[in-house]
């Protein structure tokens, strides 16, 4: 049945109105002074160890997100561990909280569709997210440039720039799990606990499990090098399931010019290759497009299930 | 405008198994204030959710001014304000900002924004704290939100679901004398509610919902007839007599059900007040109070349910 009039019409209207109030929201507050701090203190850490150990490096700032001093760990893994939590702090009551609040059914009496009301609402989340990203970004570039005195340089910057890319699709990921709870649970309680035992599995019993599904599935013959291969493979595709991990792997190789391949090599593909050297910008982004892809089709695919569950459901607050 | 502004033909939902609302048919004129009766769970919250098309029906058709809610939603939507039961609002944003924000939703232009919505709040009173925190608000002031909102709208059919449920009767009389200047307004007024003298009193026309159907369309009066079919309600009170044995046997009394400490009504073909009179006198009583009892729409009302459970026993 064909249906008249814009599905996006108030969508804009929505997203700044929940931009608005996540900006001025404690939960938001708080998780971000978490994340200033922590980046804070990873940063303080990365610069003593760079001054101790590396002399000469044409790439002292992407060394600054990536560099931990033990028992701190680097910028960038504290992101991969705390952006889903930024993320989930913002959806996990978004479409239950309406209900809640018995909202719902008036703001639909508006002339909106229903797809207005989640669209604003995931945009809302990625303008939030994008506005604390890009401040957190120039936050640690300014400390960098105050602590090491120097500037970036033109291809940090665009590698800069591109991480801060990445880390938007990553939380949008996140997003998108958090908005799906939302619309799937009545409760804000059960989907925010929901959301959050699937980041635990993620961040922490992922590679666990996958260890254990790896040697059941593809068990290793000694004798036999493509039994290794295959479990290497299969491990390798199970990790990749884990936005945690394909967010690593962007990070890995967008800020560690050096790094040539996040998969298996073999010796006679390194034939020629002159060990530590630094990738062109343009070939790192190649190396990284299935995992950035990878990405954002979680995204997209998270989002329309929370979509399909939202349109199918009974407005009744 | 003539003929229905909204109007529902052979309307039926069902959830799985079970049917919500059954072949509903109902039309309403404009500039009319029509209600919506029933008990709880007898289907008027569905019913209007069809009507507004935010839920889809299982069966039959629904125009509104001339569209289909669920071919033309953003038509239907811009022309009828709906308060839902129990109304919320962020409760972190002022009532001004609230209300600027379905403004917005619901297309007002900007130009006209702001004094829209300082005439709705002036309208329902609430201009003195439009810049406090909805958080602050009474249940009352909820609902005078609510119409507030429709008002600014400027929408031509309100809908109204339970608005005076949970108020007490001074907001209960605010909140139906602003619903009656919007029908004097020429707005058409569309209200659901259980608690019936009070409906009694500002709707043209009221239909009676019962397990998913329409029983009774009609002005209160007209219904009142239908649902008595021509019968006389007394009201007696008398002391030292047995009541049920005195006016029992009298000629054209149909039943006659006693109440606590000498009261008891009567069921009764026409007025026969005198020989009730007479014969409690007779029998030796002393009568304190003899009246025709008001058939407000409550008594209707019970009697209708009452009907309904008679039938199903027998």
């Amino acid at each position: 049945m064909q249906r008249r009039g814009s599905a996006l019409s108030g969508m804009m209207t929505i997203a700044f109105k929940e931009a608005a109030d996540h900006f001025s929201s404690a939960r938001l507050h708080l998780v971000m002074v978490l994340i200033i701090l922590t980046a804070l203190g990873a940063i303080y850490g990365a610069i003593g160890q760079i001054e101790a150990t590396v002399g000469q490096d044409p790439f002292l700032f992407l060394r600054l997100l990536t560099t931990g001093r033990s028992p701190v760990p680097s910028f960038v893994g504290f992101l991969g561990f705390l952006l889903p939590l930024v993320s989930i702090a913002l959806a996990f009551d978004s479409v239950n909280g309406e209900y809640g609040r018995r909202t719902m059914s008036r703001v639909l009496s508006q002339p909106i569709y229903r797809d207005a009301l989640l669209f604003g609402k995931f945009l809302g989340g990625v303008i939030v997210l994008a506005i604390c990203l890009v401040t957190l970004w120039l936050l640690v570039t300014g400390l960098g440039i105050l602590t090491l005195g120097l500037p970036p340089g033109g291809e940090e910057i665009a590698r800069g720039l591109a991480f801060l890319l990445a880390c938007l699709a990553y939380a949008g990921v996140w997003l998108a799990m958090a908005l799906l709870f939302s619309t799937v649970f009545r409760q804000a309680a059960t989907s925010a606990l929901a959301a959050l035992a699937l980041w635990l599995v993620f961040t922490l019993f992922w590679s666990m499990i996958v260890h254990g599904l790896v040697s059941a599935m593809a068990p290793i013959d000694p004798t036999d090098p493509q039994t290794l291969i295959n479990a290497v493979q299969l491990q390798a595709g199970l990790d990749r399931l884990s936005p945690n991990i394909l967010f690593g792997e962007i990070t890995q190789a967008l800020l560690d010019p050096a790094t040539r391949s996040l998969g298996l090599v073999f010796m006679s593909q390194l034939q020629g290759a002159i060990p530590g050297a630094p990738l062109p910008f343009v070939q790192s982004t190649l190396l990284i497009w299935p995992q950035l892809s990878g990405l954002v089709a979680a995204m997209v695919l998270i989002f329309t299930g929370a979509y399909v569950v939202f349109q199918r459901q009974e407005i009744r607050a | 405008m003539t003929g229905p502004v909204l109007e529902a033909r052979g309307l039926t939902k069902r959830y799985g198994r079970a049917t919500a609302v059954t072949g509903l048919d109902l039309a309403v004129n404009a500039g009319e204030v029509f209600g919506l009766l029933g008990p709880n769970g007898s289907g008027k919250t569905t019913t209007i959710l069809m009507l507004l098309g935010l839920t889809e029906p299982s069966e039959g058709e629904v125009r509104v001014l001339g569209h289909n809610p669920l071919r033309e939603p953003l038509a239907v939507k811009r022309e009828v304000g709906y308060l839902p039961d129990a109304v919320g609002f962020y409760d972190g944003l002022t009532a001004r900002e609230n209300l600027r924000y379905t403004a917005r939703l619901s297309g007002v232009p900007e130009t006209e924004r702001e004094e829209r919505i300082a005439k709705a709040l002036e309208r329902v009173r609430l201009s003195h704290v439009a810049d406090r925190r909805v958080k602050t608000f009474s249940r009352g002031m909820r609902q005078r939100l609510g119409l507030a909102e429709i008002v600014a709208k400027g929408c031509r059919i309100a809908i109204l679901d339970e608005p005076t449920s949970g108020l007490d009767p001074q907001s209960t009389h605010e909140l139906l004398e602003l619903i009656r200047s919007f029908a004097a307004d020429g707005m058409t007024v569309l209200l659901s509610s259980h608690l019936l003298s009070m409906v009694q009193s500002i709707c043209d026309r009221v239909a009676l919902f019962r397990e998913g159907q329409v029983g009774l369309v009609g002005t209160v009066p007209d219904i009142a007839a239908k649902v008595l079919g021509g019968l006389c309600l007394i009201d007696v009170e008398a002391d030292g007599v047995d009541l049920q044995s005195a006016i029992g046997p009298l000629e054209g009394v149909r039943k006659v059900t006693v109440g606590k400490a000498g009261t008891a009504q009567v069921d009764a073909d026409a007025d026969i007040r005198p020989d009730i009179a007479s014969a409690i006198v007779k029998a030796g009583g002393s009568l304190k109070r003899i009246d025709i009892s008001h058939s407000d729409l409550d008594d209707v009302y019970v009697r209708y349910f009452e009907g309904k459970e008679d039938r199903d026993a027998a």
